[in-house]
């Protein structure tokens, strides 16, 4: 088991393999797909004019991110109503519907980690390679137990985007992934699917 | 009629945060399966563990509560407008008790409307009329992610070599799990629907999915391609998360539904290892829970 602390450095992160398990301390950004498509179009490609605020919640979550980790996630929170966020259930989204973006939004922030499930393509191992970064894998619908690793909510923005698309600023205490995809070019994704793949040919070719 | 807001909370909270004994039976099973120490073993026992935390804190097994979709078969002269109107406060109660997250987005301005409660589909509420006294409720909340691996086939499929028979649907599953990998959050349970037209399809699929899991088909050549299916999906070596392993699939339900002479389609419903589905049942003042 490795403890990484964000913010996470270049050497830690090439130090990281495919398969080993990580606890995960420090800061946490939740973003999945409303985020990922405005920071592209808003930030990256520029082909959208920033809304009212927009420009300030770039600004508070630039410092976070660099070095930083995002997390496909949309939980469920309590405490709308007053501010007094708490976290009650916060598992990984499926992260591939990301994967026209993430590339670029990890070279453009300096994102060190990028949480979720299911793994991503082509684009994002070699964002990894790259920047470099790891793709870390939670365990798809563990939301009750990943909520406890949240110790608390530092903030939020965006929350127009609706509750599960927000940005919510995390402190997180050992919070349990794996490694799946790294800076070395590994994916354990790719792999996976090549082996089934050949097994799949075999058993639709039975006669 | 009778006020049951209150049992169709309850109805809820049981199925967003109590995983079935017999999903629960299956991935105990499943993880006693796995080599001890291995990704797909530790996957599984942190699902385990999560199942366990949920139910002492009855809080939401898995974040993505998915469409709320709701069976409902009624006593002759019960009103299914007032039953309607008490499912959706209860959904929406629900909801701000964190029971539930909020998931219906408008999907032409993308505004989440905060309380689950979207137009006349969402909730999802299919109603049957039946003979006797005695409502039955059955809810299954089916998330995103495997709602997205789901997939229809309309045979013959070329690609796959695929022609309109049982053998074909054998080929179409097996690819469709392929298809899935872990992004489904595997290990899954496949409800497939043979015939049907595009709707009803994707409908008789969902319907396979509310059997028992651990039960077997009436019909002996479904069931026995019900076990190939899931034997042959083991093979592919995906596992729990798509970790690797020898879980990929639970179980595989299937339903037969007539279909045009020119259709044959083939649709698969692909349900993530948290498959929540609960059943309420009135009789008089009596209400039971399953």
């Amino acid at each position: 088991m490795i403890n990484l602390t964000t913010p996470i450095s270049d050497d830690q992160i090439r130090g990281l393999k495919v398969g080993d398990t990580v606890n995960l301390q420090g800061t946490v950004l939740t973003g999945r797909d409303a985020v990922h498509k405005w920071m592209i179009d808003t930030f990256i490609e520029e082909d959208r004019l920033p809304e009212e605020g927009d420009r300030d919640v770039y600004n508070a979550i630039k410092p976070l991110l660099h070095g930083g980790v995002i997390y496909h996630c949309g939980p469920v929170v309590s405490g709308l109503e007053d501010g007094n966020y708490k976290f009650v259930a916060a598992g990984p989204t499926t992260s591939i519907r990301e994967e026209p973006y993430q590339g670029r939004v990890m070279q453009h922030f300096n994102i060190k980690g990028v949480i979720g499930k299911g793994g991503m393509g082509p684009k994002t191992l070699a964002a990894c390679q790259e920047n470099p970064g790891v793709y870390l894998h939670a365990i798809g619908g563990a939301a009750s137990l990943i909520a406890q690793s949240v110790k608390r909510v530092l903030g939020v923005y965006k929350l127009e985007f609706g509750v599960p698309e927000a940005i919510w600023v995390l402190e997180v205490e050992d919070f349990p992934v794996v490694v799946t995809m790294d800076s070395h070019g590994n994916s354990l994704h790719k792999e996976i699917d090549n082996r089934s793949k050949n097994v799949l040919e075999k058993l639709i070719n039975l006669a | 009629m009778q006020d049951l807001i209150p049992q169709f909370l309850e109805l809820v909270r049981l199925a967003a945060t109590s995983l079935p004994p017999d999903v629960e039976k299956a991935l105990v099973e499943a993880a006693e399966s796995e080599a001890p120490h291995s990704a797909a073993h530790d996957a599984l026992e942190t699902i385990l563990s999560n199942v366990e935390i949920a139910r002492k804190n009855a809080t939401p097994i898995c974040q993505d509560t998915g469409t709320p979709i709701f069976y409902v078969h009624y006593p002759t002269g019960w009103s299914t407008q007032k039953l309607k109107q008490q499912i959706r406060q209860a959904v929406a109660e629900a909801t701000h008790r964190s029971y539930l997250r909020p998931n219906a987005v408008n999907a032409i301005t993308g505004l989440n409307t905060g309380d689950n409660l979207g137009d006349e589909h969402y909730p999802t509420i299919h109603f049957e009329e039946v003979e006797g006294d005695v409502l039955t409720v059955e809810l299954m909340l089916k998330g995103g992610g495997c709602e997205n691996v789901g997939a229809q086939y309309n045979l013959p499929d070329n690609r796959l070599g695929a022609g309109r028979d049982l053998e074909g649907v054998r080929k179409v599953a097996l690819d469709a799990v392929y298809q899935a990998q872990g992004k489904g959050c595997a290990p899954g349970i496949l409800g497939i629907a043979v015939g049907g037209d595009r709707a009803t399809s994707f409908l008789a699929s969902k319907e396979a999915l509310l059997r028992t899991l651990g039960d077997s088909h009436p019909d002996p050549l479904l069931d026995e391609l019900e076990q190939t299916i899931t034997q042959q999906a083991n093979q592919l070596g995906i596992g729990p998360m798509g970790f690797g392993g020898h879980t990929t699939v639970i179980e595989t339900k299937i339903k037969a539904a007539h279909r045009l002479p020119a259709s044959y389609f083939v649709s698969i419903s692909y349900m993530c290892w948290a498959y929540r589905r609960r059943k309420m049942t009135v009789s008089g003042d009596e209400v039971t829970y399953a």
